[in-house]
């Protein structure tokens, strides 16, 4: 027995070593992320004490805010037309915002578009266009069109038209090429590869992008209130700035359960579109 | 140009054009009542919303008037003539866009690091317990769905003004988005080093450490800088609320319509989001290249 054993410890020690876990690279730069986080963490001022001695307080919050009350029946449909408003924003937002990337992904995809220097501009700007929040989208469109839900809408739409041009210009570019090169030796020309070639590629995928958005619209949609453009954010701000707690926690459930439900309508469509038989 | 193509004769061909009618009928039928059911959710919604589009025509050209206005300096000068006068504020600026970034950084940490604690426990090939993780995932969704200017509304009546509620909403926004990224990356890993580790008496640390860990380690950090993308952008606007970062100077200069200083702050937040986003994507592409040969 004894013998076996330093027999297997011996071949081990004969074994070269292991490599080390980490490369000399990850640690430095894993030590650097950790440094700057600490410093980051210095200079904001956030420290544990400094939470742990306002931790009571965001309790004392957190329990007023039970149980969760509308406040009266007439507040409730308020909220619950608020809501509808805040849907509202987020469907007529997310289609303006397909309607006009529809085309846009066209001319942003590189195997519709040869010119590069058109295909490189219209990139920047919709990258331009998406890197401004819907928020401040959303004060700009209160400017031109006045407060309301109205502006919420546009903000959307004006953002995520950008994104779900990118998206659709991606899913453009790797379109299988087999239709589009069969269109073309049959004779047709570039109308008839835009409409047999790529869109019945494309357009089940869209769609499942637009509803997506959709999707994630609803969120935007409920804070889009808190500037002033429309929808359930305008009394929950409100609430939370009156320190209303009770209505502002039955506020912040509706928007749960509103979320949930479309997650669940909006995941059966999706997979109702990706897998209906192609024509 | 004449054509040489072989058609079928015609009893089986009109057998065939009827079933694809019946096929392409049946779907035309069912592509109409989609598109009826999607105008008519249209037409409520845009009464909804309020979509009114006489006004919007008539107020269309205080859009391009917004922005020939965004682009005059007070002087009445084009912004590019003078981009001393343009950028007069820069230094303010920059400092205060140097917070958003760092608050959207340390937020970002945070979060990834209360999700990488959580989506081990939460993820179903490691954990048998169902309640533990049913627990958690809810915990997870929650976070995820509360909108980080909603935590941040809320933190800043906590914690008082200052960079600290906005680092703190994002953080927890970030962990229930990242926390459902990671469970699903857990989910998917190779089971066989964990099952070696436990074959060899390791505990549930072990496997974790030792098994889990090593390969999805590039994974997780290639979310985590997607989100630091998404968070920069959030970070710009939590401002708003009084959260910190450059957000508050924004809001005051567009609602007291002060359109140089709007402009030059949009042009710094666009140009360092572009920036960071190149970064970024760089870095990722990198790390995805790591783990597809290790």
């Amino acid at each position: 027995m004894s013998g076996m054993r330093t027999a297997f410890m011996d071949r081990a020690a004969a074994l070269p070593a292991p490599p080390p876990t980490f490369s000399r690279a990850a640690v430095v730069i894993g030590l650097g992320i950790l440094i700057t986080y600490l410093i980051g963490l210095g200079v904001l001022g956030v420290t544990p004490w400094a939470i742990f001695e306002r931790l009571p307080r965001l309790f004392s919050i957190v329990l007023t805010m039970f149980p969760p009350t509308p406040g009266s029946e007439a507040h409730f449909w308020t909220y619950l037309e608020a809501l509808g408003e805040t849907l509202a924003i987020a469907f007529v937002g997310t289609t303006v915002a397909s309607i006009f990337a529809f085309p846009l992904g066209f001319l942003a995809a590189r195997n519709v578009i040869a010119n590069r220097i058109l295909h490189f501009m219209s990139r920047r700007v919709l990258d331009c266009v998406r890197s401004v929040d819907t928020l401040i989208w959303a004060l700009i469109w209160i400017n031109v069109v006045g407060l309301g839900p109205f502006a919420g809408a546009l903000a959307i739409a004006s953002t995520d038209f950008a994104a779900l041009a990118k998206l659709m210009s991606e899913a453009i570019e790797t379109a299988d090429q087999g239709p589009v090169e069969g269109i073309v030796a049959a004779g047709g020309n570039r109308f008839h590869v835009i409409r047999f070639g790529l869109l019945p590629q494309v357009l089940p995928i869209f769609a499942s992008q637009a509803l997506y958005y959709f999707e994630s619209n609803t969120r935007s949609a409920t804070i889009i209130g808190i500037v002033g453009a429309g929808g359930i954010g305008l009394y929950l701000s409100e609430m939370i700035r009156v320190l209303e707690w009770q209505e502002a926690a039955f506020l912040i459930l509706m928007v749960l359960a509103t979320v949930a439900a479309i997650d669940v309508v909006s995941r059966q469509l999706r997979a109702a579109i990706i897998g209906a038989p192609r024509g | 140009m004449s054509r040489f193509v072989a058609t079928l004769p015609e009893p089986q061909r009109a057998a065939l054009a009827a079933t694809y009618d019946l096929a392409m009928g049946a779907r035309r039928k069912q592509l109409l009542l989609g598109f009826i059911i999607f105008v008519l959710a249209l037409a409520a919604a845009l009464r909804g919303a309020e979509v009114d589009p006489a006004n919007f025509w008539a107020h269309l050209g205080n859009f391009s008037g917004y922005f020939n206005r965004l682009m005059t300096l007070d002087t009445g000068a084009r912004v590019w003539t003078d981009p001393t006068d343009w950028f007069w504020g820069f230094f303010r600026w920059l400092r205060l866009l140097g917070e958003t970034v760092l608050i959207a950084y340390v937020g970002t940490i945070t979060g990834a690091l209360i999700a990488f604690c959580a989506c081990f426990v939460a993820s179903n090939n490691l954990v048998r317990s169902a309640w533990l993780r049913v627990t958690v995932r809810r915990m997870l969704e929650f976070l995820r769905t509360v909108p980080d200017i909603v935590f941040a509304m809320l933190f800043v009546v906590a914690f008082g003004l200052g960079p600290m509620p906005g680092v703190l909403a994002l953080a927890l926004h970030s962990a229930g988005t990242l926390g459902k990224l990671f469970t699903e990356v857990v989910e998917g890993v190779d089971m066989k080093p964990i099952e070696g580790i436990q074959a060899s008496g390791g505990n549930w640390l072990a496997c974790v450490r030792f098994g889990a860990v090593p390969q999805v380690l590039s994974n997780f950090a290639s979310y985590t800088l997607l989100r630091l993308e998404m968070n920069v952008r959030g970070a710009a606007v939590i401002g708003f609320v009084g959260a910190g970062g450059i957000g508050e100077d924004l809001l005051v200069a567009i609602r007291k319509f002060y359109y140089q200083d709007v402009s030059a702050m949009l042009v710094m937040i666009v140009v360092c989001v572009m920036l960071l986003d190149m970064g970024s994507e760089r870095l990722r592409h990198r790390l995805l290249a790591l783990e597809s040969h290790p």
